[in-house]
């Protein structure tokens, strides 16, 4: 039951992205289209079930002094994984997610959990918790990405739902991410509430 | 402390250098397959191996272009060119241009950009659509480089990504340049100093564009066929 807690934790309570506010700027960044959030959203998920597993089985063993460095270099190796994985079986994803893919590295959402979690956690609720926040957020990135492209070129899945005309173009640009994320956070926020 | 850091990058470099092995391969395929299929979709059809067979050209800036010719039965029928521009909106874009024996634009793909989604980075289709004055396909640039109705040229540009429009075509006219300026078997004929069509260029507005200007020597000949 507890375990079960830890894991919905992440996907409701404490959304990494609609309540937390973690990870913006892969949020903002990447979410033009529900594909690419969806996407980013599976790649941080990833890395972020790796290194949770591995830090809370290794962390007996890292010193408190060096514990950052430690992470920083768990985590960026995921990543490097996840980057050349990518860019060898799924190439169309990667020209279009590319440039991101690094960035996770610097994502607070997967350092926070090693470091508010996993360090403190055994590994099975520590991978719960990675579960948890990373399917979180690859689920608002998915919903930020899907308003945003609907939105702003009246597809969805790049499946042609209203004509282009209806589209507005700010919101496939920085702008109408933030006005995006305004109004779903305030809408979530409501219903978390309710 | 010291010993536990040595130890996690240790096995971290051992875990990359592993993954780096696997996936080198599959990377240098992936890339090769993606090349190979825009050469593909933007010259007439060949049976040779154009990405083995490339020739680099020299820019006068210090680059260097890569033409990939297409040959069928021992004649050649065009060539992709893989040009740039560092005029975009955001830096640098790539292309692969493929001409005709006759030195017309087949086709194109947009190789890597970073445009702005949504504006510039309508270059992938606007200059393929027949509509209004967009489509660049089929044009000969013998008459001269490409530029848009802004500039007093006859391409419309991309709407609201002028510089966008701009760049894009100094990339196209570079690799005319490059593939004519070469290649004297592919009909288009070598520079005989007749410049009527350089003369009503040098008023291109940007320093780049006037760089390619200056290259573009074709004779009129070319251009009639």
């Amino acid at each position: 039951m507890n375990d079960m807690k830890v894991f919905l934790n992440g996907i409701i309570r404490e959304n990494p992205v609609f309540v937390l506010l973690l990870g913006m700027c892969p949020t903002l960044g990447t979410t033009s289209s529900a594909l690419n959030g969806l996407a980013m959203g599976l790649a941080t998920t990833f890395v972020l079930l790796c290194s949770n597993v591995v830090i809370s089985s290794l962390k007996s063993l890292i010193p408190d002094q060096v514990r950052i460095p430690a992470f920083i270099v768990i985590i960026a190796s995921f990543v490097t994984v996840v980057q050349m994985s990518m860019e060898a079986y799924m190439p169309a994803l990667y020209e279009s997610l590319g440039l991101f893919i690094p960035l996770i590295v610097v994502n607070c959402i997967v350092l926070g959990r090693a470091e508010a979690f996993a360090a403190k956690n055994k590994v099975l609720p520590s991978f719960l918790d990675g579960a948890g926040i990373g399917i979180g957020f690859t689920l608002a990135l998915s919903l930020l990405g899907a308003v945003r492209e609907l939105l702003g070129t009246g597809k969805l899945f790049s499946l042609t739902l209203l004509p282009e005309e209806y589209g507005s173009l700010i919101f496939v640009l920085a702008p109408g991410a933030f006005i995006a994320l305004g109004y779903l956070i305030a809408i979530i926020d409501k219903l978390r509430k309710a | 402390m010291l010993l536990s850091l040595t130890v996690i990058c240790i096995v971290a470099g051992a875990l990359l250098a592993g993954v780096n092995l696997l996936t080198e391969e599959p990377i240098a395929l992936a890339r090769k397959i993606k090349l190979e299929n825009a050469i593909k979709e933007v010259t007439p059809e060949f049976d040779n191996s154009p990405s083995a067979e490339f020739t680099k050209v020299a820019l006068p800036s210090g680059d260097s272009l890569t033409i990939y010719p297409a040959i069928k039965n021992g004649v050649p029928v065009g060539a992709a060119v893989e040009s740039f521009s560092m005029n975009g909106f955001s830096g640098e874009i790539r292309i692969l241009v493929g001409f005709d024996a006759d030195g017309k634009i087949i086709n194109y793909e947009i190789l890597k950009h970073a445009e702005t989604p949504g504006l510039g980075s309508k270059m992938k289709e606007w200059f393929k659509t027949e509509k209004n004055q967009q489509s660049i396909l089929g044009k000969s640039l013998a008459g001269g480089g490409l530029r848009v109705s802004k500039d007093g040229g006859e391409v419309d540009a991309i709407t609201a990504s002028t510089i966008t429009s701009r760049a894009f075509l100094e990339a196209v006219n570079q690799a005319y340049s490059a593939y004519t300026g070469t290649d004297a078997t592919t009909g288009a004929t070598m520079p005989d100093g007749q410049t009527g069509a350089t003369d009503q260029q040098t008023d291109g507005e940007s320093g780049a564009t006037e760089q390619v200007e200056e290259e573009i020597t074709i004779t009129e000949e070319g251009g009639k066929r």
